[in-house]
């Protein structure tokens, strides 16, 4: 591998009950993250093609790993989201390079479709920042159901010269969405949108 | 005593492959199983509370299940363990002490007689609030590369009405243990101590 990773975390939670009403099945969603060593820290590097290629590695990894943590085959997940938080030393520009250039195509190369665009969310911070991964639905961004967010911490990364990289999975929406919208069943799947 | 109610499970796992030295050939895992349950006694001084602890062994023994099998399904890799409890606003510390006698139980019964008592801590805070749990060898408290311990929370957890329960196992030492000790092959395991 490229990246030099340091740490693998994978996050699943599971909501059973909301307001007092049951949640039947529950809704679930995982996130995998990882702590890679940012090669560019500390120095401006016009060239980001090596973060754009750890981009497209982890892309396949992390998906892999939040669908595994789900017990769900790929094709059954519903939405999905990413985003990178990068250590004091580094530039939002490399967050950009792994998230935006390569990274999709093994995402979606996973969860079998995914023609809907990946809702990102970065920033630069240091040790504990909270990542905020939105979430949409895979194969069409307007299902209202599924905008949701998930948020992952890990407590001691980033440091001042690594990048935090998160995926999120789910296979539901909200747990008691009801404020209409686009259905997941409405679904045509045709440009991503609807 | 009142019914169990879960709001939310989550469970993390993280893979730590270094930490600025050699890296690990078998990356060591720590893993958290969190509960939310509705706090019974939120709102009022209830005299007599401890019926509730019989009422969450259930619950203790889903949580210490799902750890092992998101460390990969065999107990006998687990090397350290730990719990908490964060108790929303409107309850009281001694309401987090409820989870001593189950969560431990919960931990012995699943890891087949560890000696060691399961360290613990537990505090009383909003949603969000972060619980930093103690984590010692299972087998004797004294070993020293085990002295551990894992970050955990949730966002929108506890509500002033709830209760978040934690349960950690790790399946080997801090990464780059070197401060001497007792070390794990030096145990005797006659009083949980060395």
């Amino acid at each position: 591998m490229k990246a030099r990773i340091r740490k693998l975390a994978t996050v699943v939670e599971e909501t059973r009950c909301e307001m007092g009403q049951l949640i039947d099945p529950p809704t679930r969603r995982a996130a995998a993250v990882a702590v890679i060593e940012n090669p560019h820290a500390g120095k401006y590097v016009e060239d980001l093609s090596e973060l754009m290629e750890i981009g497209e590695e982890l892309g396949e990894l992390l998906t892999r790993r939040a669908v595994a943590a789900l017990g769900i085959p790929g094709p059954s997940a519903e939405s999905y989201g990413k985003a990178a938080a990068v250590g004091e030393n580094g530039e939002i520009e490399h967050a950009a390079a792994i998230l935006h250039p390569k990274l999709g195509t093994p995402v979606r190369k996973v969860l079998g479709k995914g023609a809907a665009l990946i809702p990102s969310s970065k920033k630069r911070g240091g040790m504990g920042v909270v990542l905020d991964i939105p979430l949409g639905h895979k194969d069409a961004a307007f299902v209202r159901s599924h905008f949701d967010g998930m948020e992952v911490r890990i407590n001691d990364a980033p440091r001042a010269n690594e990048i935090m990289v998160a995926i999120a999975v789910t296979d539901s929406g909200r747990p008691l969405a009801r404020v209409g919208g686009l259905t997941k069943d409405q679904i045509k799947g045709e440009d991503g949108l609807r | 005593m009142p019914e169990v109610q879960v709001r939310k499970t989550l469970t993390s796992v993280e893979e730590i492959f270094h930490e600025g030295g050699p890296v690990s050939t078998t990356p060591s895992r720590r893993a958290a199983a969190l509960a939310v349950i509705h706090n019974p006694f939120a709102g009022k001084y209830v005299a007599e509370i401890s019926g509730f602890m019989d009422d969450l062994k259930p619950l203790g023994l889903e949580m210490a299940r799902s750890l092992v099998a998101a460390l990969g399904g065999d107990s006998r890799i687990v090397e350290g363990y730990g719990k908490g409890a964060i108790v929303g606003s409107a309850g009281e510390i001694e309401h987090g002490a409820l989870w001593h006698v189950p969560g431990g139980y919960a931990m012995r019964e699943v890891l087949g007689g560890a000696k060691a008592i399961v360290a613990s801590t537990k505090k009383v805070g909003g949603p969000g609030t972060r619980l930093d749990v103690p984590i010692t060898h299972i087998n004797a408290s004294y070993v020293r590369s085990h002295f551990d311990a894992m970050e955990i929370g949730i966002s929108d957890a506890p509500r002033a009405d709830e209760i978040l329960l934690a349960l950690v196992m790790t399946t080997g030492p801090r990464v780059h243990a070197r401060v001497g000790g007792l070390k794990a092959s030096e145990i005797k395991g006659e009083d949980g101590l060395r």
